[in-house]
């Protein structure tokens, strides 16, 4: 089989260019099989793939198809590696993408760039493989901006309104920002290394010592790190990710909350080796990933919109990933990525079976009582939201768990943060559960519309559901009686190269800080159902008492409006300094024009002797004469 | 036929001009027969052109010369001498690819003497060919003025409402560059005997080093004019926005391009030591103009002056590339050539298709193209990635050595130039794909005046069949650049040798203790513990 996994990636590639290029006249049947089926066979390439990996010795697939940039000492082949880390984000990829596609027959069927749409998604799936296979950083990086133009495409996908535009260019522009850092820090470590091949950086660097103070390595994961910020929607580059629902809720779905948004966790666990060399880099991801952990979800609490609650607590939990890897917990961090890809996609999905429901309606205080209409929506959603909130047993209860244990263990301050996060979560999501599926139907005329989904829909959410309860038992602490099995798993991923084993862990009060975090949690879920399960009455008492704190959060803190008033501003205004002031006045009026203007000026001033006046002439001349005799005479 | 087998480059760089003398002879009524002509005889020299150059294989090498000895100039033997070798082979034959491609884009654009126009195209095709294959300077000299007039004219005649501010100003600018490189020129020629470049080369070695920094410095302004380097780039705005499309494609497909050559086969090999000496002014100067170029194409509100200024910025790349003296950098500078001919062509193709129909170019005219016109937004939304440098394009390849070539360049200014210089990386995507935004996306432009309004036809078969060389080639170049770069790396890496480059700079990583230092010299990393070594200039 082996020489058959190429087509991985590449199938979903074909995909795209047929739905793109023939797409519209090939008719929605042929757009169907083809968009799907792509997606399909390479999650069973993928699947074949993921068995050969692990019957070999040392759980490592490569595969290498030629030289990609060869120029000078750089080297960059068109290589494909399959470990353990790189082969459950493929499976994760092709099979949650696959349920998404298929969820997306039902959800689209009715837009007309149906083609389109499949292409852009087909496309984001090739994209997608090539970040998490591709054996050379410059690959992933092909992956990476690959996977922003599709969510550029997708995000903009209405493109004749006016908001998705925008929200398009906000999300490409503001992961472009993280690029920079990204293309620095390649810089940075093929001058240091030589080499940008991903296996080759980790064997040497594990002969290295880990940095004291702010090395070159330090300086490199710290610019990683920036380009993992934009993709992965942290502080302070996560602005996009919100304005990004402005996408068809697949879209939501599979890109900004399964996949494409744990790339920069998927990064930095890549380069787990690296960045174990970098303490104040792991020192930064620990702190930016619990203070966006919190941050976001303090905003999540008075959100309308179903979708920007949901993708707030992506922003939130993408905040636990990083807590976890920078307290170098990197398979807890990556466990979280699997497991947050299960619920939040169900979330997601549920959210837009709500949405188709109520007639592309979103907004939470015009839901209620659907939970009588809706049943399979409901109970799949339901199962999602004790997932998120870590209800004792599911599977977001055994990742998140085991972050916050490794944060307590960096320092109790994160711990506190990352607790107070996950009150927020639970309540927010009782919140959005008790307005969308309790009380009395606030808008009469979408309910009595309101309808279940077809099958296509509901069977990906009944699937996703299985998962979100069930896959925590792949990772189930020594504290509870299990032995985390995924950190064994990908271990030979996370070590490579490393000639010393990894330090062991400190003990700590294991059992008694997840019932602290988890009762509260339980509490402060059960205090957000209670609250709104009649309706946002409460809410809106509350923002009348209070003005100043809701607006704050209802307007996100206005960063937004920051951004645009002393960044984005400033930015066209010295852009149009540039132009007129610098370029048309001084290059180019007083440098180039004034120097013409001046010779024109010196032509017209010598014509006027050029009088045409034998007299003037025979005067110039005289005179002329007189001065000369005088100097030769003198 | 023994004569074409023996001078096929004269045949190339000649025959576009007897095509052109022979078309200016027909009288204006068979202007359509004229085109015609234009278009069938520069298509035939761009497949000769194939056929002959490539069906030789590259091997680096020349691979084509002709040489004889042609008159004395005030005593000094100026030789007829054209060659084709790694440096200049995908420039030529980027020339003969664009010059038919753009006259059949073109094809409805002009309305009145197209004939004329037509034959000052395969005269400028000729002068454009011979300044790339020239070896002798001062025939490159020559042809590098000539180049000027058929552009002169065709911006002149058939440009906007400011063509002949616009015209002069091209003429005028470039010229004055020119004047004072042609005094140098002379002044070495003397000391050299002749204008053969190796000679000249040796003579300026042996000259005091102020002199040789002088002599290099007049030969670097001419060229950064051409570039157009900042702060000379003031012409290219509104030259490209006057010339008609034709002009503008040409003017920064290939034109713009022989700055960037004319530095890699004159300026550095003849003054090497000099232009090391400048390598960091010329290397701040690209920083500047790859940022402001950018910032300044932002705030444009002409699609065709957004383009341009975002060819300072793209064109300030591929002299950061060359100033960082490495091989990766100056092979960068070579695709990106390239990709800036190929991607900055498509464009103003683009521009001018969009312009043909809706008689305007400003961005506020336009709004939700993309509904009126699906293919056109698709392969304008194509060449914009490749302009903004998406991976698996053209423009990544380029950008990407270019600025790792400046961050290990030998100099001490490498890594922070480099790393300032990807600023311009975000910026081209800021001012094109809001551009393309507010173009393209957003609701329909229903105003009467708009230029949505006019837009009633997708693009045809023949628009279509101009652009799908060009994407196809943005992919080529973003997947397998090697085939158009394989054949200059070590004419590159000569240059640079002789030149005695800089060794490249690299980062000194700290050991874990408990190793001994001896094993790490001979274990496969020993990379770590010998920094210096990377990039051999083999």
């Amino acid at each position: 089989m082996n020489k058959y996994y190429w087509l991985i990636p590449i199938l979903p590639l074909m995909g795209a260019a047929f739905n793109g290029l023939l797409g519209k006249r090939a008719g929605k049947g042929a757009v169907t099989f083809v968009g799907l089926g792509v997606v399909f066979g390479s999650l069973l390439l993928a699947a074949s793939a993921f068995l050969a990996m692990k019957a070999t010795g040392d759980h490592r697939l490569v595969l290498n198809y030629g030289e990609w940039m060869a120029t000078g000492s750089l080297s960059v082949p068109f290589g494909l590696v399959i470990d353990p880390l790189s082969g459950t984000m493929m499976l994760v990829i092709t099979g949650i993408g696959f349920l998404i596609h298929l969820y997306s027959v039902g959800y689209m069927h009715e837009d007309e760039g149906y083609a389109r749409f499949f292409s852009y998604l087909n496309l984001f799936v090739f994209f997608m493989l090539t970040l998490v296979l591709g054996s050379s950083l410059v690959l992933m990086f092909v992956g990476w901006e690959g996977v922003g133009l599709c969510s550029y495409l997708l995000i903009g996908y209405f493109f004749e309104t006016d908001f998705a535009p925008d929200a398009g260019l906000k999300a490409f522009l503001t992961n472009r920002v993280g690029d920079l850092g990204v293309s620095i820090g390649m810089m940075v470590l093929f001058a240091a290394f030589g080499t940008l091949t991903v296996s080759d950086i980790l064997t040497q660097a594990g002969h290295l010592a880990p940095e004291v103070g702010f090395g070159v390595l330090t300086f490199a994961t710290l610019m990683l790190f920036v380009g993992a910020t934009g993709k992965s929607a942290q502080l302070p580059l996560y602005l996009w990710l919100p304005d990004a629902m402005a996408g068809p809720t697949p879209v939501s779905a599979l890109i900004h909350a399964a996949t494409m948004v744990t790339s920069g966790i998927y990064m930095i666990c890549r380069l787990a080796p690296v960045f174990s060399l970098a303490p104040i880099t792991m020192d930064v991801v620990a702190w930016v990933g619990g203070a966006t952990a919190l941050f976001a979800a303090t905003i999540g609490l008075v959100q309308r919109d179903i979708k920007k609650v949901l993708a707030y607590s992506t922003v939130s939990q993408l905040g636990y990933m990083f807590l976890g890897l920078g307290a170098s917990g990197f398979a807890a961090g990556f466990f979280h990525v699997f497991t947050h890809a299960w619920f939040k996609a169900l979330l997601f999905l549920g959210a837009g079976s709500v949405i188709h429901a109520m007639h592309h309606e979103q907004d939470l205080f015009k839901m209620g009582g659907l939970r009588n209409k809706t049943k399979i929506t409901f109970i799949t959603m339901f199962v999602g939201t004790l997932a998120i909130m870590g209800f004792p047993g599911t599977s977001g209860f055994f990742s998140k768990d085991e972050i916050l244990y490794l944060a307590y263990l960096k320092s109790p301050a994160l711990w506190v943060i990352g607790v107070i996060g996950a009150c927020c979560t639970s309540f927010y999501m009782w919140r959005l559960m008790a307005l969308t599926f309790w009380g009395e139907p606030r808008d009469h005329h979408a309910y009595d519309h309101a309808h279940e989904s077809p099958f296509t829909m509901t069977v990906p959410l009944m699937v996703l559901a299985t998962g979100s309860l069930l896959w925590g038992v792949w990772g189930i602490p020594e504290a509870f009686g299990g032995h985390f099995a995924i950190g064994e798993f990908l271990k030979p991923a996370l070590t490579y190269g490393q000639v010393h084993g990894a330090h062991g862990h400190h003990e700590g009060p294991a059992v008694l800080l997840a019932c602290i975090s988890t009762g509260l949690g339980l509490l402060m879920g059960f205090l957000g159902w209670s609250t709104y399960k009649k309706g946002p009455a409460a809410e809106i008492a509350f923002a009348a008492r209070h003005p100043f704190v809701h607006d704050l959060l209802l307007n996100k803190y206005y960063v937004d409006e920051g951004v645009e008033r002393f960044l984005l501003g400033p930015i066209r205004w010295f852009g149009n300094v540039l132009w007129k002031l610098f370029d048309v006045i001084i290059i180019d009026g007083v440098g180039v024009n004034l120097p013409g203007a001046l010779a024109r000026v010196f032509g017209d001033f010598t014509a006027l002797f050029q009088t045409g006046r034998v007299r003037n002439y025979a005067l110039s001349m005289a005179l002329g004469a007189a001065v000369l005799l005088y100097v030769f005479l003198k | 036929m023994t004569w074409l087998n023996s001078h096929p480059l004269t045949f190339l760089v000649f025959a576009p001009t007897l095509l052109g003398f022979l078309i200016m002879a027909l009288p204006h009524s068979l202007g359509r027969l004229s085109r015609l002509l234009g278009f069938m005889g520069a298509l035939a020299v761009f497949v000769l052109s194939l056929a002959w150059l490539l069906g030789h294989g590259g091997t680096g090498a020349t691979i084509f010369i002709e040489r004889a000895p042609w008159f004395t100039l005030v005593g000094l033997p100026v030789d007829y001498h054209l060659a084709v070798d790694g440096l200049n082979l995908w420039l030529v034959l980027l020339t003969t690819f664009l010059v038919p491609l753009t006259m059949l884009g073109t094809w409805n654009s002009l309305k009145d003497r197209i004939g004329t126009f037509a034959a000052l195209f395969l005269l400028l095709e000729t002068g454009m060919l011979g300044a790339l294959m020239a070896q002798d300077l001062f025939f490159f000299y020559l042809f590098w003025e000539a180049m000027l007039i058929p552009m002169y004219f065709m911006i002149g005649v058939w440009g906007g409402d400011e063509r002949r501010y616009a015209a002069n100003k091209f003429f005028l600018y470039t010229l004055s560059g020119s004047l004072l490189w042609l005094v140098a020129l002379l002044y070495l020629a003397n000391k050299a005997g002749g204008f053969n470049p190796v000679l000249m080369g040796q003579a300026a070695s042996a000259l005091p080093f102020s002199v040789q920094c002088w002599l290099f410095i007049s030969f670097a302004v001419a060229f950064a004019i051409k570039v157009p380097l900042f702060p000379l780039h003031t012409w290219l705005p509104d030259a490209h926005v006057q010339a008609p499309t034709a002009g503008s494609v040409i003017l920064a497909g290939v034109l713009l391009k022989l700055g960037g050559y004319g530095f890699l086969r004159f300026a550095i090999p003849i003054f090497p030591a000099a232009a090391m000496h400048y390598a960091k002014p010329l290397a701040l100067l690209s920083v500047i103009a790859i940022v402001y170029g950018a910032l300044v194409a932002m705030v444009q509100r002409d699609i065709k002056k957004l383009v341009a200024y975002s060819s300072v910025s793209h064109m300030g790349f591929v002299m950061l590339g060359l100033a960082s003296f490495t091989v990766i950098g100056t092979q960068g500078a070579m695709l990106q050539m390239l990709n800036h001919g190929i991607s900055t062509g498509a464009l103003f193709l683009l521009v001018g298709m969009v312009y043909d129909r809706a008689h305007t170019r400003m961005i506020a005219d336009f709004g939700g193209v993309a509904v009126k016109m699906p293919v056109f937004t698709a392969f304008f939304l194509i060449v914009t990635l490749s302009s903004i440098g998406l991976p698996l394009t053209n423009g990544f390849v380029g950008e990407f050595w270019i600025l790792n070539g400046a961050f290990l360049s030998g100099f001490g200014w490498g890594r922070l130039y480099a790393s300032l210089a990807t600023s311009g990386v975000l910026l081209g995507a800021v001012y094109m794909l809001w551009m393309f935004k507010r173009v393209f996306w957003g609701p329909e432009n229903k105003d009467e005046d708009s230029g949505t309004h006019h837009l009633h036809s997708d693009l045809n078969a023949r628009e279509v069949a101009v652009m799908l060389p060009l994407v196809v080639l943005i992919l080529w170049m973003g997947i397998h650049p090697r085939t158009f770069v394989a054949v200059s790396e070590a004419p590159v890496a000569n240059l640079l040798r002789e030149a005695n480059a800089p060794p490249v700079r690299t980062f000194v990583l700290k050991p874990a203790v408990h190793q001994a230092p001896a094993a790490h010299e001979a274990g496969p990393e020993a990379h770590a513990a010998k920094p210096a070594a990377h990039e051999v200039h083999q």
